[in-house]
């Protein structure tokens, strides 16, 4: 039976979601708006939201002065590059800890999160002269490698929790109907998991088109993304609000869209065996 | 295939080879308007030199310094030509970790660099950067306040007259406050500020054994003047205000006046981003009568790590990008306003600079002012105006910064702020084996 739900309580659910998801999406909206400001109107104070005079101006700037397409392409190859090689690895390892777990599968599960506790910069250092020692220094096949080793733990752990909820009777029935041990993790486990991959794809992909402190740390000029073209443009001594803004929002925006037509995807994968 | 494909072929081949045998530079360097404007004008440098090509790395100040320093610690090799402090190149240049300049050509004329700026980046004789920009710090004031409250800003204030006239024409009414300030906390946000205005007051970092001089006199006069100073003439939130919360703040007109780098003049007297553009006059920075101005120094240099497989073709680029043609070249294509200031002493004796820098002779006074060897009233062991030379001082400042910081913000006294400073300072120099 549907509960039945009062319109007062609808009105209130509706307007207290809509304020948390617009306090959300503020510093976006703001810096979207700020990116048509000139620079002067970016400071002015009281700050004016919507009528101002709009200008490209900002974004002609960012485009002259910075090679956009360069970043976009290294963001693209590193991101989508880390998250697939991760998947590789970790739908196996996933599917063995899910499947045929032992006495120590959880102290494994919690050693692998534990590597993501440490902070970064603490092993900078090693990382930066291992990379040095092998010229993978500034090259995009050395920021897939970091960004897939530091994706991986967060990997393993959310497919981990989707295969735990595939009975593992119905992989049993397939070993019986002599499927080799591939064949049931790529025809078998993979198609019924495709929710739960999707949004781990997607998350992963967030999460590594955002990685700030190693995509600016071992990279320089030619496999530095997005993320080192914004910081390109922030600056302690001088106001460039405005530019920073639109290069910003050139830089999030591909991310957000890709976000955008996938939501129903990340949503359910997100959700995925949590009401049964 | 026909004669014409061949041709294309052959010439796309041979451009292809020589953009092979061609140099790239791989260029590290900070994000402020004279440095994107030499980006823009490198075309001038890669048609006199066609066999050498650049690649910029612009990041943020913070940014680049973490960068650079393990790039160049680790040996890394990943930048021809790297932008640093005045920081930065005696440590750095001590550690062998640069490459002395000394093929900048005949006609690079060191001599004319300016005398202060030059002496930081020499150690035993050798020129280790070559100073791109440089700045010292000033006060601006607004000359429509100062009329109204009945002032005249003489050029050399002392501190009583400051903080007299930014009391005298604060209205916090009208959001106007007398005086802006850094408050900050960072070893080049508020220290620099503070470090430089102690030595006005006659405080030291340290004595000469390396003993840190927080328990003394001088450095409660100066923090205990800054804060009732800002507190009673300075903008709400002051502690989390640095250079461009206060750089905003000053061009929406909301400061009577504001010390701080002079690279500020230009900026705030320009009518595209000012408010009070044409309204803005210029002072040195304050004294007590003890013989020292609160006024920085500073300058962005660009040096080259040692161990660079390029060092030929990156000191052409140095010289030419801090070379005498370069300034004429930026003011041909963009105005002398725009010529990046306090490196040369030719620049300020060019009458076409002084008529359209009003700021000039200020930035140059400014400069000549300070002395980074005896920066205090007393001896000190160290080297360096707003800051101590020595590498430990970017952790030590930061967490003194925060205790003063702390202080503006009255979450403790100037005295506790001053003990903790002490406490710690003391510490970190034991540790590290400058008090035995």
């Amino acid at each position: 039976m549907a509960r039945n739900v009062s319109t007062r309580r609808k009105v209130v659910v509706t307007v207290v979601a809509w304020t948390i998801g617009i306090l959300i999406f503020f510093p976006i909206l703001w810096t979207f708006l700020t990116s048509f400001k000139s620079e002067a109107e970016a400071i002015a104070s009281p700050p004016s939201l919507l009528f101002f005079d709009w200008t490209t101006e900002n974004y002609f700037e960012v485009q002259s002065r910075s090679n956009y397409f360069r970043h976009f392409m290294n963001s693209v190859v590193v991101s989508f590059g880390s998250t697939l090689i991760g998947l590789v690895i970790a739908i196996p390892s996933a599917w063995a800890m899910a499947f045929s777990p032992t006495k120590r599968t959880k102290d494994v599960l919690m050693w692998m999160l534990s590597t993501k506790m440490m902070p970064s910069v603490g092993v900078l250092v090693p990382m930066y002269l291992m990379f040095r020692n092998t010229g993978l220094l500034d090259t995009r096949t050395g920021l897939v490698i970091v960004l897939t080793l530091i994706n991986l733990p967060i990997i393993i752990w959310m497919l981990y929790t989707y295969f735990k909820e595939i009975p593992g009777e119905i992989l049993e029935a397939a070993r019986m109907d002599g499927a080799s041990l591939s064949k049931e993790i790529i025809y078998v486990l993979t198609p019924m998991a495709i929710p739960g991959i999707a949004s781990t794809l997607l998350l992963n992909i967030i999460l590594a088109w955002n990685e700030a402190f190693w995509t600016l740390n071992l990279s320089a000029a030619k496999a530095a993304p997005l993320t080192a073209f914004i910081a390109s443009y922030s600056s302690p001594e001088g106001l460039f609000y405005a530019k920073l803004s639109a290069a910003s929002t050139m830089a999030i925006a591909p991310i957000l869209i890709l976000g955008w037509f996938s939501q129903k995807q990340l949503v359910r994968g997100l959700t995925f065996g949590a009401v049964k | 295939m026909n004669l014409k494909t061949f041709l294309l072929g052959t010439c796309s081949a041979v451009a292809l080879s020589g953009l092979a045998q061609a140099e790239t530079l791989t260029i590290a360097t900070v994000n402020n308007g004279d440095m994107i404007r030499m980006q823009k004008l490198t075309e001038d440098f890669t048609s006199k030199n066609p066999d050498i090509q650049l690649e910029w790395v612009t990041l943020e100040e913070n940014v680049l310094r973490q960068r650079v320093t393990t790039d160049i610690a680790t040996k890394g090799g990943q930048y021809d030509i790297m932008t640093i402090g005045t920081y930065e190149v005696p440590i750095w240049a001590k550690q062998g970790w640069l490459l002395p300049l000394e093929n900048l050509g005949a006609d690079y004329d060191v001599d004319d660099l300016l005398p202060a700026i030059r002496s930081g980046l020499t150690i035993d004789g050798k020129l280790y950067a070559a100073p791109f920009y440089g700045e010292s710090s000033m006060v601006m004031y607004r000359k429509d306040l100062f009329e109204k409250a009945g002032l005249t800003m003489p050029d050399a204030p002392t501190w009583d007259f400051i903080a007299d006239a930014a009391r005298k024409i604060t209205d916090k009414g009208n959001e106007v406050y007398g005086i802006c300030l850094r408050g900050k906390a960072g070893w080049g946000e508020n220290m620099a500020f503070l470090t430089a205005t102690a030595n006005a007051f006659g405080a030291r970092w340290f004595d000469e054994n390396w003993k840190p001089q927080f328990d003394q006199p001088e450095w409660k006069n100066a923090l205990d003047f800054y804060v009732k100073l800002m507190n009673d003439a300075g903008p709400p939130g002051a502690s989390s205000n640095g250079f461009n919360e206060n750089l905003s703040l000053f061009q929406t007109g909301k400061c009577g006046m504001w010390i701080d780098a002079t690279v500020a003049a230009s900026f705030v007297t320009n009518p595209k981003e000012s408010t009070v553009a044409d309204k803005v006059g210029f002072a040195l920075a304050p004294d007590t009568g003890l013989g020292k101005r609160g006024n920085w120094l500073w300058a962005w240099n660009l040096a080259i790590p040692a161990g660079s497989q390029k060092a030929a073709s990156a000191e052409k680029f140095i010289a030419w990008a801090t070379g005498k043609d370069y300034l004429k070249l930026v003011a041909e294509k963009e105005g002398w306003a725009n010529v990046p200031p306090g490196t040369r002493t030719s620049l300020y004796a060019n009458p076409e600079y002084q008529k359209a820098a009003p700021f000039a002779k200020m930035t140059l006074d400014s400069i000549n002012a300070a002395d980074p060897k005896n920066p205090a009233v007393k001896p000190v062991p160290y080297v360096g105006v707003q800051f101590v030379a020595i590498p430990e001082f970017q952790g030590l400042g930061t967490a003194v910064g925060q205790q003063f910081s702390a202080a503006l913000a009255g979450q403790m006294s100037v005295d506790q702020a001053l003990a903790s400073a002490q406490q710690l300072t003391e510490r970190e120099m034991t540790k590290a084996g400058y008090i035995k």
